[in-house]
C-alpha cells in the first residue's frame, strides 16, 4: 500500500485547474501554497500496480508541468525488496 | 482526535513535501493543511541527530511499537530548523532492509558459518592475543569510521592504544577530513571550524570552494538560498571543477582547471594586497608570515614520510612571494579568467561585505589539502574577516561523526582524546584517566590509513578490525588493497549492519546496531554534540560496535578499564571522555544536559555555548582585553602561509587524456550500502554513471546511457554516460559518484596523498575513455 508525496509544480496560470482535478482523482490529496504557483500532492493506492497506473495518469496531465517525488513508503512490500541485495 | 498509522504516513510524507518545497522556494506557506502531528496516541516522537552527513540535522523519530515508522525535522534544533533532505526523511527506513546482519558469522574452512554472537567475539579476542603473541603489538589494528559514535571511536581508542600499547587505530575520516585538520593546526594551532551555522544569515557573501553543498549539504544549501531571498545583495559564488545543482543555484559559477585552487587562492592575495585591502591592524596584532617544505611529493610509494620545517618570512617575503600569482599568470594555470579573480579578490576585499566560504571534499581530498586549506584562511586573515558573524572560513564535514569521534577523541594514529602520543604529557593524561600504568601508551604513531592498508598487503599487520565504513568500496587503488586483505595469514574482523564488499573479505562479521538502535552521540560541522538514545532495539544478536569492542576488551583481561554494566554504559563513559576536555577551550556539556538538548555546541562554558571561537565577545577562552585571541598557536596569533601551486600527482597526458573526479549524489549515503536498501532512493537513483562534457562525448560518439570504459594505469570500470544531466564536466573531466558496489571506480583512482595530513586525493588522477 505505497503512500507517496510530490511537489507540484503547474503550467502557468492552471494552478487552480490543477488542484481541482488531482483532488477529483481517485487516491489523490492535494493542497495548494498560500503564495507560491506550487502544490503538494499525496498519494495513498492500494497497491504498486494502482500506483504505476496513477502515476501514468499524473504525467498526462496538461495542467501539470512537473512532479518531483520527496518521500516514500510501501508496507505492502518487504522493504529492500528491488533493490538488487536479496539472498546476499 | 485519533488518526490510524497510515494517515500518520499520509501526514508525514505531506510534512516531507512541504519541506522540500521549502527548500526550492523560501518562505512558502501551506496555511491551508490540517495538521494531524501529535494527534495519535500510538505514535512516540523521539530525537536524534540524522546520520547521513556533517551537517548534524535533528531529526524527531516517530515509533509505533518496536519499529521506526516516520522522521520529521526537528524544529529545536537550530541546524535545521525542522527540514530534512530526501535521505534523511527516508532514514529510518534504511533500518529495514530484509537481508539486514542480524547473527555473528566465523570463517570455518573456507566458509562463513553463522554462530553465537558470543563465540565470535571469543574467537576475535583470541586471534588478537595469538597475532600480538607471534608478531608484536603493532600487528594488530582498529579501522573505524566518521559515523562511529563517540563512544565507538573512544573505546576502540582506549583498549588499542592504552590496553594494547599500539597506536594502530584510524578511522576512514582519515579519507575525508584529515586535510582540514592539519589546516587548522598548521594556521591556527587547534582544530574545528571557529564559526558556525549561523554565518550564513549574517554573511552578504557565500563562496563554496569545489563544494557541491545542494547535494552534499543540501539543508545547509537551502539556508543560504533562504538568506539570499530573504535579504537583499546576498551573493552566492561556486567555484568548482564542474558544473552541478549547486553553479545553478548560485549567482555565478566559476571553473577551474583540477588543483590549480592554489593558484587562484594565491591570487586572490595578490590582489588583496595590490588594491590595499589589507585590514593592517588585524595582521599587525594578529597574526605572523611563514612558509614551509616545496615539492614535497605525493605519497605513492610505500614508507612515505614527510616532515614540514616552518620558517618564519616577513609581510614583504610574503608579498615578493605572491607576484608569481597575478590574476593574469593565473589564468594561464586554472582556466579562470583574471576578470573573475579579480572580481573574487573584490568580493573578499570589500570592506562592507561580510564572506564566509565552505568547502569539504573538494579541498580536503587534494595532494596539497593542507595547503589549499593555508591558502584560504590567508584570505580571511589578510582581510580580517574570520571569527565574528557571517565572516567564516567553514570547513564542513562529511560524515556524522567526523569530528565527534576521530577529530575529537583523537581515532587517529598520532592523536589521542587530549593532545598526540607524541607529547608526554599527553600520554600521562590518558594513562591516569584510563587507570593504566606509566609508559602503557607508545610515543610513536605507527600508520596512517592508506599505510595501514599498505601494511596490511606487505604483512605488518596480520589482524584488522573495521567497523562502520566499507573500505573495500571506498580505498583508493583499491585492487592493490583488496589483494592484500584476502592474503594468507591475514585476519579481518568486519562489524556492519549489511552485507558489503568488505563482508566478503572478512573472517568473522558481527553483526552491527544501526543509529537509534544503540545510545550514542555524534559531533557535527559546528562543534556540535548530539546525543541520542536507543530508540528501537537492535535486530537478533545484532550489538552496538562500542558494547562489542567493550566485550572483547574484557575478554582480553582489561575488565577494569572497561566496567560498565551493559544497561548503562554510555553515560558514564561520556563522563569518563569528558575529563580529557576539562578546559575553557573544549569544556564539553555533561551528559544530562546532552539528553535533554538536541545539541550543544563547545566550548560548554558556565552553561554556555560558544558560537564563535577566538573572539573574546563569545569565547571565555580568550585573553580578556584582546579583540581577538588565536589562543592554539603560542603567542595568540594565526600564521599565513607561502604556500606554492603544485600539480596533481598525476594530470592528463596523452595516453590518458581525462581528470577523472569521484564524488556522491544528493539520493545515496557513501557506499550506497544503507541508502540503496531504501526503494525508494534506490528507484531515484538506482546506479551509477559517467557523466561527460557533451563535446566529448561528441567526440567519442557516445550518446546519453550507452557504455564507456573508464582505463587508468590501475583498472578499468564500464559504466553508462551521462551527457547533461545533473552535472556536466568541462572538457577533459568525467566524474563519477562511487555509491554503487557494481561499479568500483575505486579500482581505477590513484592512492596519492597530501604529505601533511595523509589524506588521498580521490578528485584527480588520469583516465582514458573507450566506446564500448
Amino acid at each position: 500500500m505505497p503512500v507517496l508525496s510530490y511537489v507540484a509544480i503547474p503550467r502557468s496560470g492552471a494552478k487552480n485547474e490543477l488542484l481541482k482535478v488531482l483532488n477529483s482523482m481517485e487516491y489523490c490529496e492535494a493542497f495548494p501554497a498560500d503564495n507560491e504557483d506550487i502544490l503538494v500532492l499525496v498519494t495513498d493506492t492500494p497497491d504498486k500496480n494502482t500506483d504505476k497506473e496513477l502515476h501514468a495518469q499524473l504525467e498526462n496531465l496538461p495542467t501539470l508541468e512537473s512532479l518531483s517525488m520527496t518521500f516514500g513508503y510501501n508496507d505492502e512490500q518487504p522493504l529492500g525488496e528491488g533493490d538488487g541485495y536479496e539472498g546476499q | 482526535m485519533k488518526v490510524n498509522r497510515r494517515s500518520f504516513i499520509k501526514s508525514a510524507a505531506a510534512t516531507s513535501a512541504m519541506a522540500t518545497a521549502a527548500s526550492l522556494f523560501p518562505g512558502v506557506s501551506f496555511a491551508g493543511w490540517k495538521k494531524l502531528e501529535g494527534a495519535s496516541g500510538m505514535i512516540s516522537w523521539q530525537k536524534a541527530p540524522c546520520r547521513f552527513c556533517g551537517t548534524g540535522c535533528g531529526v524527531l523519530v516517530g515509533v509505533s511499537g518496536d519499529r521506526a515508522v516516520a522522521v520529521k525535522g526537528d524544529p529545536n534544533c537550530s541546524v535545521n530548523k525542522g527540514l530534512c533532505c530526501i535521505k534523511g526523511y527516508h532514514s529510518v527506513q534504511a533500518l529495514y532492509g530484509k537481508d539486514r546482519l542480524t547473527k555473528a558469522k566465523v570463517r570455518k574452512n573456507g566458509k562463513m558459518v553463522t554462530v553465537p554472537i558470543k563465540e565470535a567475539l571469543d574467537v576475535i579476542a583470541a586471534k588478537i592475543k595469538e597475532t600480538i603473541d607471534k608478531h608484536g603489538k603493532d600487528s594488530v589494528a582498529m579501522y573505524g569510521s566518521g559515523q562511529w559514535t563517540i563512544p565507538d571511536g573512544y573505546v576502540a581508542s582506549k583498549l588499542f592504544k592504552g590496553c594494547l600499547g599500539t597506536n594502530n587505530v584510524e578511522a576512514n575520516a582519515r579519507l575525508c577530513m584529515a586535510s582540514a585538520v592539519t589546516g587548522f593546526m598548521t594556521s591556527f594551532g587547534i582544530d574545528e571550524p571557529m564559526g558556525c551555522y549561523e554565518d550564513i544569515e549574517h554573511a552578504d557573501v557565500m563562496v563554496t570552494w569545489g563544494n557541491n553543498m545542494a547535494e552534499m549539504h543540501p539543508v545547509l544549501f537551502s539556508r543560504m538560498l533562504a538568506s539570499r531571498k530573504r535579504k537583499k545583495d546576498v551573493t552566492i559564488i561556486d567555484l568548482a571543477t564542474r558544473t552541478t545543482r549547486s553553479s545553478q543555484a548560485s549567482d555565478k559559477s566559476i571553473l577551474f582547471i583540477p588543483n590549480t585552487d592554489l593558484a587562484i587562492a594565491n591570487a586572490i592575495c595578490y590582489e588583496i594586497i595590490r588594491n590595499g585591502w589589507v585590514n593592517k591592524s588585524f595582521i599587525k596584532n594578529h597574526t605572523t608570515f611563514h612558509k614551509g617544505k616545496t615539492n614535497i611529493g605525493y605519497g605513492t610509494e610505500d614508507h612515505f614520510s614527510f616532515k614540514d620545517k616552518p620558517e618564519d618570512i616577513s609581510f614583504q617575503d610574503y608579498k615578493n612571494f605572491l607576484k608569481d600569482y597575478t590574476p593574469e599568470k593565473v589564468e594561464k594555470i586554472s582556466g579562470v579568467s583574471a576578470r573573475d579573480i579579480k572580481y573574487l579578490a573584490s568580493l573578499y576585499g570589500d570592506p562592507t561585505k561580510k564572506v564566509t566560504s565552505f568547502w569539504c571534499m573538494g579541498m580536503n581530498q587534494h595532494v596539497r589539502g593542507t595547503w589549499i586549506n593555508n591558502l584560504v584562511y590567508n584570505i580571511h586573515l589578510l582581510t580580517g574577516k574570520i571569527s565574528t558573524p557571517g565572516n567564516s572560513p567553514f570547513s564542513l564535514t562529511g560524515q556524522p561523526s567526523a569530528c565527534g569521534t576521530v577529530r575529537e577523541v583523537g581515532t587517529l594514529t598520532h592523536k589521542l582524546p587530549y593532545g598526540v602520543v607524541m607529547k608526554q604529557k599527553a600520554r600521562e593524561k590518558a594513562e591516569k584517566i584510563w587507570d593504566l600504568p606509566a609508559g602503557s601508551i607508545d610515543p610513536k604513531p605507527t600508520y596512517h590509513t592508506v599505510e595501514m592498508f599498505r601494511a596490511l598487503d606487505r604483512g605488518d599487520i596480520r589482524f584488522m578490525w573495521i567497523q562502520v565504513t566499507n573500505p573495500m568500496v571506498t580505498m583508493p587503488n583499491l585492487n592493490r588493497y583488496r589483494n592484500g586483505a584476502l592474503r594468507e595469514d591475514r585476519f579481518v574482523v568486519v562489524s556492519d549492519v549489511y552485507p558489503t564488499p568488505t563482508t566478503d573479505i572478512a573472517d568473522v562479521i558481527l553483526p552491527a546496531a544501526m543509529w537509534i538502535e544503540q545510545e550514542g552521540m555524534y559531533g557535527n560541522s559546528e562543534r556540535r554534540t548530539q546525543h541520542f538514545d536507543e530508540i528501537v532495539p537492535p535486530p537478533g544478536e545484532a550489538m552496538s560496535d562500542t558494547w562489542q569492542i567493550i566485550e572483547v576488551a574484557r575478554r582480553l583481561g582489561f575488565k577494569k578499564q572497561f566496567p560498565w554494566s551493559k544497561d548503562d554504559y554510555i553515560g558514564p563513559l561520556w563522563e569518563e571522555y569528558r575529563r580529557f576536555h576539562d578546559n575553557p577551550k573544549h569544556n564539553m556539556a555533561s551528559y544530562k544536559v546532552l539528553k535533554a538538548r538536541s545539541g550543544v555546541q563547545w566550548p560548554f562554558v558556565n552553561g554556555k555555548e560558544t558560537r564563535w571561537r577566538f573572539n573574546p565577545k563569545y569565547d571565555p577562552a580568550c585573553k580578556k582585553g584582546s579583540k581577538f585571541d588565536f589562543y592554539g598557536k603560542k603567542d595568540g596569533k594565526a600564521w599565513i602561509w607561502a604556500r606554492p601551486y603544485e600539480p596533481a600527482a598525476e594530470s592528463p597526458d596523452q595516453e590518458y587524456n581525462f581528470w577523472l573526479c569521484t564524488g556522491r549524489v544528493i539520493e545515496h549515503w557513501h557506499t550506497g550500502s544503507m541508502t540503496r536498501r531504501v526503494p525508494i532512493l534506490h528507484e531515484a537513483m538506482p546506479e551509477s554513471y559517467v557523466e561527460i562534457n557533451p563535446e566529448d562525448a561528441m567526440d567519442l560518439g557516445v550518446v546519453n546511457g550507452e557504455k564507456v570504459k573508464i582505463v587508468s594505469r590501475r583498472g578499468t570500470v564500464t559504466m553508462k554516460a551521462s551527457i547533461n544531466g545533473r552535472g556536466v564536466p568541462p572538457r577533459g573531466t568525467v566524474f563519477v559518484p562511487f555509491f554503487d558496489e557494481s561499479y568500483l571506480i575505486n579500482e581505477v583512482t590513484l592512492d596519492a596523498f597530501c604529505p601533511i595530513s595523509k589524506q588521498a586525493d580521490y578528485k584527480k588522477c588520469a583516465v582514458r575513455l573507450e566506446k564500448v
